[in-house]
Parts: structure tokens; C-alpha cells; sequence
């Protein structure tokens, strides 16, 4: 179809940050290069986080040019939702960048930053992908940036360990991934996900082989989401990797994934897209994601009570919070089951709180890295004595965790509500108690987490270090971007509208004006 | 009404915060007064809607509304109603006077009046708000600063006592955002206080879901009412935090969390109020019992003021127990005329510690010669506690245990026999125990300061500053005009309890 069709430069705006961004990451490595090392050390991060943020501007009129239709020859949709979902990665690595500079594995140089960018392009990307084979491309495009990333510390055993764990992991499931893909080609003969999904609704007795095709493309979503049984690697990974890698693995990654299961599944699914398409009338989706959600915020808040360590324990935390994301997907499965308009909130509701939980995760992992940097362990030891320390850090730390948690007026409080509302809501329009319970374990598990977020809190107020007196030293542009993350963490709730509203817009935009 | 005024209340101490926080750290003097001039500026205006509150017209009024998020239900407005007003003015003459007598904090004093006026700003916030999602924000607004004043600024084991009042606090509050969001799902995602009150009452055979949901509303925010068995973050805290922080912490915002009980709790569930009251009023007679005789073996004068405390919140929620014209007209004062007394209580109490740093009674005596202004002020606290005529604590406690009496020939549907018969006895074992309690403070007090000067060092003490007078004046004076003239804020409560009676059901 849209093969013959010359390409117009207009189409050229829907991948504009990642043209930058490609040619910003060259620019990193040859600036490198060609200066002098001991200069430009800690140029590197603040001129990557500059050219995210450019990137990040250049989203606003391209999403305003966006036309909800596939391009670049059905390669990529040029809609709202991508851009929103870009602009959580942007922020995501402009932080991160920001952080790393303080960090001792960045000190390596432009290789460092270049690779962040490069898993930021795979990742938009990513949220963009139309078609099956982009859809892997721009995972892989990722994935591999962040298997080096994980293993840079090359000095360190944990470390390496974290490369080689993430990357087995991630080569085996995605090796699964592309191998439901390459059924899922050879049940519909097409890579367009509106053609696949047209093609599959008439598949017939292969009914069976789809099912299974899809249990196998989803080992691939369930990996990068770290959702149950996929999430063993990433306490491994999240502690030995550089921290402010983990921060940003344990949030942009994790968003990337849902960005493609939201767009992906839809097409098999929802009674939307196409007339006569395979319409979930047995609720297929539905009876995988809501045990899915259950498992994953069980096995992630409970193991998250007995860690020690403050990278694990943030491991499993955000293991929990993409139990608590999936309970979103349900009700986005249900909703669209139904035919219901509470799907877009429900989706609205999965983007504002991926939105929201990467703010706050970056900034956990930033203080934990500072304090693994100055203190010498990430133990939830390591914290004790931290308001004497810095009391601006610790406060920051508070903010992150009480956000996770999910306690009003910060930000955490308004994902969670969204999240829980929208499954009450499905559980009200239909009479379908099963969201009742799922929203009842998702509170249980809330009040369940209060215990491993305050830990950390206790540690930082009530415990004395030895040398506490001395204060703790945070370089500016760490101290910018902590600051940043506070400031996100507890004045967006005042701003909740807004930034509700383009959620909405976005989730709209996922299947507004049909496929091609 | 057009012009903002409860906005400006509200916003006031904020701006002030924000004021404060753009001086110099070193110039102290600077500090203190924008702190107290932004104080007096949410004291006259809060003044302001309190004589201007419109007793014929009842209802809410100073209402100001703007749809904030209106596809998730959630607005912003605020008004007050008869039993709200006098809660205001009492958040104003409280911050006030707490200011005053925080004048010689000279320990990093830009953090903390920045803090303080923050904590208030919510507690306005929290009294104002008619929606719920906006009094869950102000309400949990209020917890962080309370925990940094009593950590950083405390006395012995502050970090302890800060931990544990913000962990008891920060989960009664969750249970209670529970509930609160049960009630908005329950009311087809509705925030607005109105709207849920019109949608509860119009709901015939809501009774299976206010009785579930009842009990984690009105004891979630019963912690911060400190409820027996749920108090023991109270005198611990108490203890350890600064003056000017106890003052606020019982006088104020206590005074929310019985607030938010009632207007959350008993009015948008009636019906579960009614099922649950008769039961829950065992809890509130244990805070009264449990403070008097806590109270009786302590030799710490900050706990006694603080288990004081326990006992005064104890009398306002057996007023709301009581279900009646009485208790609920009791209970809207008491936390008014209890909430000044309670604030002078301790503003006297730190003012003998930050002098003498004794807090062991055995060791304190004939501080009236030192400081005879304050010896009469705490005589005029320790009666109002005890319910002596003419002062508040007569008008508030007399009809609270009014209400309960009365409460025992009232019905209750979901009893077995519709009679609560239990009232009554509650009613003199309350009486019985809050007279007997207080008048061992009051007992305390005489020997503290009116025995025979034993101690030369006590009389070597530093006498009370100027500004610490006026404090103490000003609470006593409003203290004695609201005991003379009970009416002025009798007027006020009774418009409010009048609509929460209506919904209510039962007969004024």
C-alpha cells in the first residue's frame, strides 16, 4: 500500500528527535575525541542532557504536525501517543545524563553518553513502531545500547555480571519474541500491525498456533515491563549496573515496553480497529493480564520487604509498580472488550502513571547513587544519618519514596488513584468483581509497601552514622537534576490537569482517524 | 460573594512561607515579623468570616468553585459552614500566638516559621475544603512539616517521637484516603462534598456500604485525633516538639482530624454512623479514662499537658458519639474553646521549660513569684478544662455529657432494641473522670507554682518577655470572652449542627 508512495518530508517530523538525536550522539563521540579528556568529562553529560532536552522541544511541532497516520511506508505512526511516550524517555535520559555525571562509570566518556542516546532513539522508536519488524529493530535498537550500559563498569564483578545477566536474558527472550513475530508474519502475510490484525481475524482454525504466536511475542513485552515470571534478572541488573543506568532501565525501558504492548495488542484485540477483526469476545487478553497484575504486584512487594540493599529493593519495588500498571492494562483490556469509551482513561491512566513513576524513580536511584558514590554502599545502611548528612537530599529521598508509595499531595497519590479508578470504574459499568478484588490486593499491597519505603526514611531520620557531622558534597548538575525530580514529584500534582489532559489526547490518538 | 477571602486565608501562610524564605538567614528580626504579619493577616481575615458568617442563612457560604480536573470530578472548592468558621478563627488565634511565642527561636529560625506557616496553610486548607480530593491534599500537607519542626527543632528524643507520630499519622491517614475513595467510586466519581452528601441521602439501601466503610473513615481520621487505643503518637510527641509546634499539633490540627471524622464521616455516611457510634463510644470514654489516669502518674509536665490533651479530644469525639443536638453542638465548641486552652497549656508549659529546663514536676516550685502572669493563665486553662462556669470548657462539656444522657433514651435503628442504654453510664463515668483529671492539673499547677519557693535557682529565672505576655493574654482573653458570652460562638456551631442534624435524620 503506502509502499509506492514517494515519500513526503512532512512524514520526515514523525522521527524528528530521533534524527537529532542520532546526529547529536555522533557529535558527542567526535567532541570526545577531538578535545582534551580532562576538560570535557563533565561537559559530556550536560551537553547530552542539552541535546535531549533540544530533542524534547523539537517533540512539541511535530506532535502538533501529527496526522494519526501510519508513514515512512507504515513503518511508523505519527501520532500523539508516540510523542508523549518520547518525551518520558527524553526527560528520562536527560536526567540520567545529568546524573551520570557524578557517577565513575561515566567518566569513560562519550561512548557512555552515546549509547544513552542511542537507547533513547531506540525507545522512541519503539513507542512509534507500526509494524512488526520496526517493532523489533528499534526493541533491539535499545536493548543492546542498555546490555552495554549495564556492564560499563568493567572494573567491577557485579557489574559485568549485570551486562552479561541482562543480555542472556534479554537474547533469549527476545529470540522468543521474534519467533511468535515471525508466526504471527506467517498466520496474516503481513507486518503492518493493521494489516496483521485484519488478516489474523480471518485466521480460522490456526486459532491455536495465533494463541501461542502471541504467548511468545508477549515473553517479549513481559521482559522489558519486568513482569512476572520475567522479572529474575532485574534486581541482578538493577544493583550491579552504574546506578544512574538503573534508574534509567527501571524507567524509561520499562515505559518503552508498555508503549509497544499498548500499540501492539490493540490490533489483535480490539473490536475498534478493524470491522469483523479478531474481536476479544472471550476475553483472551483480559485472563492473561489481570493474573499477570496480581503475581507481579505480589512477588514484587513482598520480596521487596526482606532486601537490604536499597538498588534491590528498588528492584522490586518497580517490579510492584508494574503490578500496579497492570492493573490499568486489565481495565484497558476490559474496557476494550466492551467496546466501552473507558478505555481511553484507562490508558490515559497507564501513560500519566509511567509519566510519573519515572520522575520518581530517576530520582530514588540518582540519591542512592550519590550516596553509593560518597558513603561507599547501597545498603539501606549506607542511609543512615543522611538528613545530618545533607538534609536536602534526604528530604528529596523522602519525596521519591512517599511518591512511590503513592501518599497524597504528591504525585505518586494521583497515578495510583487514576490506575485504581479506572479498574473500579470497569468493575462498576460491567458488575465485574474481579477488578474489585484486584483493586482491593493493589491497596493491601500499597499499605504492604509502606514498611520497605519507610525503612529507607527511618534509616536517613532516625539512625546516626559515625562520621554524620561531615557534610555530603552534590555536584550542580546532580543537585539540578534531584531538584528537578522533587519539584516533578510534588508540584505536578497541582498541575495534574494538564498533564492529564495530553494523556488523554495521547491515548485518543492511538486510534483516532483508523489505520491507513 | 466574589472577592476570595477563604482563598487568601489559606494562601497567606503559604505566600508568607515563601516570603520568609527569600530573607537573608541571618536576619532574624525580619523573619519573625513577615511570619507574624501574615499570621495576622489570616487572623483578621479568618475573624473577618466568622462575624460575618450569616446565621440566618446557614449553609455554606464564602463558597468559591472552579471545576479543576472535571472528567475526574475533582474541583476546587471551598466554603465554610456554621460548624467550619469557628475552627478557623480558632487556626488563626492559635498560629497567632504560636508565633509570638516562638519570638526568641534564634536556631535557624527562616526553616522553621517557613515550616510553620506551611503546616498552617494546610490546616486553613483542611477546615476550607468542600471537596475531598483538595482536603486530602491540604490534610497530608500538613504531616511533613510537622515531622521536620518536631525532628529538627525538638527536644530529647525528637527523632523518635517525630518517626512515630508521622507513622501512626501517615497510616491512619491511608486507611482513610481508603475510604474516602470508596465513597467517591460509591458516588459516581464525584469529589464534591455537596454532590456526595445529595447523592448519599437520595440513595435508598446504602446502609451495606456505609457500614463497611464508615469505620475505616472515622478511625483513619480518628488517629489524628489521637483515639484510644490509636493515641500513643500523641503524648510522645508532644513532649519533644517545639512549643509553638505542640500548640498547633493539639490545638489545631487535631481539631481536623475530629473535623474530617464528622464531615466525612458522619455526615456523607449517616446511616453507618448510626450503627457504628454506639459502639465506637467505648474508644472515646477509654481516652478520657486512660488520659486521667495516664495523667496521674506522670511526673513530666509536658505529658501531662499532652495526655490533657488526649482527654480533651477524647470529650469532643464523645460529643459527635452522641448523635444529638447537644453532643454535636458540645463537641463543635469544645474543639474551639479546648483548642485555645490546649494551645495556652503548652505555650505556658514551654515557656517554664525553655527557662528552668525541668520538666519534672517534683523539681518545680513557686514559679509564681518568677512568673505570675503565667501561674494565673494556667489556673484560667486548668478550669476551663475542668468545666468551671463561666469560662468555655463549662458551655462545651456541659452539653456534651448532656448528649450523652439524652443519647440513651435516643433510637438507634440497627441496635437490637433501638435503645443504646450504655449512654448514660458513659456519661457519668466521662463526667466523673474529665472533672477529676483536670483537677489534678490543676492541682500540679498550684504546686509548681504556688508553694513555697524551694529551689533558689527558679527564682533566678528570667521573667516572661513582652511578647509572651501578649500571647498569653490574647489566648486567655479569648478564652474568657468565649466563656461570658458563650453565645458569640454557641450562635455560629449551632447553625452548623443544625444541617448536620438534618442529615442526620434526627429531630434538633
Amino acid at each position: 500500500m503506502s509502499n509506492k508512495v514517494p515519500l513526503n518530508p512532512i512524514e520526515l517530523l514523525a522521527v524528528l528527535p530521533e534524527i537529532l538525536l542520532v546526529i547529536w550522539a555522533l557529535a558527542i563521540l567526535a567532541f570526545d575525541l577531538l578535545s582534551n579528556r580532562g576538560v570535557t568529562r563533565r561537559s559530556l553529560g550536560v551537553l547530552t542532557a542539552a541535546g535531549m532536552f533540544g530533542a524534547l522541544l523539537s517533540c512539541i511541532p511535530a506532535a502538533l504536525a501529527a496526522t494519526n497516520q501510519p508513514v515512512l511506508g507504515g513503518m511508523i505512526r505519527f501520532d500523539l501517543y508516540a510523542f508523549v511516550f518520547r518525551a518520558i524517555f527524553l526527560i528520562a535520559g536527560a536526567l540520567t545524563a545529568l546524573v551520570s555525571i557524578d557517577f565513575r562509570a561515566a567518566r569513560a566518556g562519550g561512548e557512555y553518553y552515546a549509547l544513552l542516546i542511542l537507547a533513547t532513539v531506540g525507545m522512541g522508536l519503539m513507542a512509534a513502531s507500526n509494524d512488526i519488524m520496526m517493532l523489533y529493530l528499534a526493541t533491539e535498537t535499545a536493548s543492546i545500547s542498555l546490555y552495554l550500559l549495564a556492564g560499563f563498569m568493567r572494573e567491577t564483578k557485579l557489574s559485568a555480571e549485570a551486562g552479561i545477566k541482562y543480555f542472556v536474558f534479554g537474547a533469549v527472550t527476545s529470540t522468543i519474541m521474534l519467533y511468535g513475530l515471525s508466526l504471527v508474519y506467517g498466520l496474516s502475510g503481513a507486518t503492518e500491525y493493521a494489516a496483521v490484525g485484519a488478516a489474523l481475524a480471518t485466521v480460522g482454525d490456526a486459532k491455536a498456533l495465533l494463541a501461542f504466536a502471541l504467548l511468545m511475542v508477549s515473553v517479549g513485552f513481559l521482559f522489558k515491563t519486568s513482569t512476572v515470571p520475567f522479572q529474575w534478572w532485574a534486581p541482578d541488573v538493577y544493583q550491579g549496573a552504574p546506578t544512574p543506568v538503573a534508574g534509567f532501565i527501571s524507567t524509561a525501558s520499562k515505559a518503552a515496553g508498555f508503549a509497544i504492548m499498548l500499540r501492539f495488542l490493540p490490533y489483535i484485540f480490539d473490536p475498534r480497529t478493524l470491522a469483523g477483526a479478531y474481536v476479544d469476545s472471550s476475553g483472551v487478553w483480559v485472563a492473561m493480564m489481570v493474573p499477570l497484575a496480581i503475581l507481579t504486584m505480589l512477588v514484587g512487594n513482598l520480596m521487596a520487604i526482606v532486601q537490604t540493599n536499597v538498588k534491590r529493593m528498588l528492584a522490586y519495588s518497580s517490579i510492584a509498580q508494574a503490578g500496579y500498571i497492570l492493573v490499568g492494562v486489565s481495565a484497558y483490556a476490559a474496557a476494550l472488550q466492551q467496546n466501552s469509551p473507558s478505555a481511553n482513561e484507562a490508558l490515559a491512566a497507564v501513560i500519566f502513571y509511567l509519566a510519573t513513576y519515572t520522575l520518581t524513580n530517576i530520582g530514588a536511584f540518582a540519591v542512592t547513587g550519590i550516596v553509593s558514590q560518597r558513603i561507599g554502599g547501597d545498603e539501606i545502611k549506607d542511609f543512615a544519618g543522611l538528613s545530618r548528612r545533607s538534609p536536602y537530599l534526604a528530604l528529596a529521598m523522602v519525596a521519591m519514596m512517599l511518591s512511590l508509595l503513592g501518599a497524597p499531595p504528591l504525585v505518586g497519590f494521583a497515578g495510583k488513584f487514576l490506575l485504581f479508578r479506572s479498574a473500579i470504574n470497569i468493575a462498576i459499568a460491567y458488575g465485574n468483581t474481579v477488578f474489585v478484588w484486584l483493586v482491593v490486593l493493589g491497596v493491601v499491597m500499597v499499605l504492604v509497601s509502606v514498611f520497605y519505603y519507610l525503612r529507607v526514611v527511618l534509616a536517613m531520620y532516625t539512625q546516626r552514622a559515625q562520621n554524620d557531622a561531615v557534610p555530603l558534597k552534590v555536584s550542580a548538575p546532580v543537585a539540578w537534576a534531584i531538584g528537578l525530580c522533587t519539584a516533578g514529584v510534588i508540584v505536578t500534582l497541582v498541575g495534574i490537569f494538564p498533564f492529564w489532559q495530553i494523556a488523554l489526547d495521547a491515548a485518543k490518538s492511538l486510534f483516532l482517524a483508523g489505520g491507513a | 460573594m466574589t472577592f476570595p477571602i477563604l482563598t487568601l486565608i489559606m494562601l497567606s501562610p503559604f505566600v508568607g512561607a515563601g516570603v520568609i524564605l527569600l530573607i537573608p538567614k541571618d536576619r532574624h528580626e525580619a523573619i519573625k515579623v513577615v511570619a507574624a504579619a501574615f499570621s495576622a493577616v489570616s487572623l483578621a481575615l479568618s475573624f473577618f468570616v466568622f462575624a460575618g458568617f450569616d446565621t440566618v442563612r446557614g449553609g455554606f457560604q464564602f463558597v468559591e468553585s472552579t471545576p479543576w480536573i472535571p472528567e475526574l470530578g475533582i474541583s476546587y472548592k471551598v466554603g465554610v459552614d456554621g460548624f467550619s468558621a469557628p475552627q478557623l478563627l480558632l487556626t488563626g488565634i492559635v498560629m497567632f500566638a504560636a508565633v509570638l511565642v516562638s519570638w526568641g527561636k534564634n536556631d535557624r529560625p527562616r526553616e522553621f516559621f517557613a515550616f510553620l506557616l506551611i503546616l498552617v496553610g494546610g490546616v486553613f486548607g483542611a477546615f476550607m475544603s468542600l471537596d475531598l480530593f483538595l482536603f486530602l491534599i491540604f490534610y497530608e500537607m500538613v504531616l511533613f512539616p510537622v515531622y521536620v519542626l518536631v525532628a529538627s527543632w525538638g527536644s530529647g528524643r525528637k527523632e523518635y517521637a517525630a518517626m512515630k507520630l508521622t507513622i501512626y499519622l501517615f497510616l491512619g491517614s491511608l486507611v482513610a484516603i481508603i475510604g474516602v475513595l470508596a465513597v467517591y467510586f460509591y458516588a459516581g466519581n464525584s469529589f464534591d462534598f455537596e454532590v456526595i452528601q445529595k447523592f448519599m441521602a437520595a440513595k435508598q439501601g446504602g446502609f451495606e456500604f456505609q457500614r463497611l466503610w464508615f469505620l475505616p473513615v472515622f478511625i483513619g481520621f480518628g488517629v489524628l485525633a489521637s483515639i484510644w487505643p490509636l493515641h500513643n503518637w500523641s503524648p510522645d510527641g508532644y513532649a519533644s516538639a517545639p512549643t509553638a509546634v505542640s500548640m498547633l499539633h493539639c490545638g489545631v490540627l487535631k481539631a481536623t482530624g475530629a473535623y474530617a471524622a464528622l464531615r466525612f464521616g458522619i455526615q456523607l455516611m449517616p446511616e453507618g454512623a448510626k450503627y457504628w457510634l454506639p459502639f465506637v463510644v467505648f474508644l472515646c470514654l477509654a481516652n478520657v479514662i486512660y488520659a486521667g489516669a495516664v495523667a496521674f502518674r506522670q511526673k513530666d509536665l509536658k505529658y501531662i499537658i499532652g495526655f490533657a490533651s488526649v482527654a480533651h479530644l477524647g470529650l469532643v469525639l464523645l460529643g459527635l458519639c452522641a448523635l444529638n443536638v447537644y453532643g454535636l453542638n458540645g463537641a463543635g465548641y469544645e474543639l474551639f474553646a479546648g483548642g485555645v486552652m490546649t494551645g495556652l497549656m503548652f505555650a505556658l508549659v514551654g515557656m517554664i521549660y525553655e527557662r528552668a529546663h525541668i520538666r519534672d514536676v517534683d523539681k518545680l516550685d513557686g514559679l509564681a513569684r518568677v512568673m505570675p502572669f503565667a501561674a494565673v493563665a494556667f489556673v484560667i486553662g486548668s478550669l476551663t478544662a475542668m468545666g468551671m462556669p463561666g469560662l468555655p470548657g463549662f458551655v462545651a462539656e456541659m452539653q456534651i455529657f448532656m448528649g450523652l444522657w439524652q443519647a440513651s433514651q435516643q433510637v438507634y435503628p440497627y441496635l437490637p432494641n433501638t435503645v443504646a442504654w450504655w449512654y448514660g453510664a458513659v456519661a457519668v463515668a466521662g463526667v466523673l473522670t474529665v472533672v477529676i483529671t483536670a483537677a489534678w492539673t490543676l492541682i500540679t499547677g498550684a504546686k509548681i507554682f504556688f508553694s513555697e519557693p524551694k529551689t533558689p535557682e527558679l527564682q533566678k529565672l528570667p521573667r516572661l518577655t513582652a511578647l509572651e505576655n501578649v500571647a498569653i493574654a490574647f489566648m486567655c482573653a479569648v478564652l474568657i470572652i468565649a466563656g461570658v458570652f458563650p453565645n458569640s460562638v454557641m450562635s455560629v456551631v449551632s447553625v452548623g449542627v443544625q444541617a448536620i442534624l438534618k442529615t442526620l435524620g434526627v429531630a434538633a
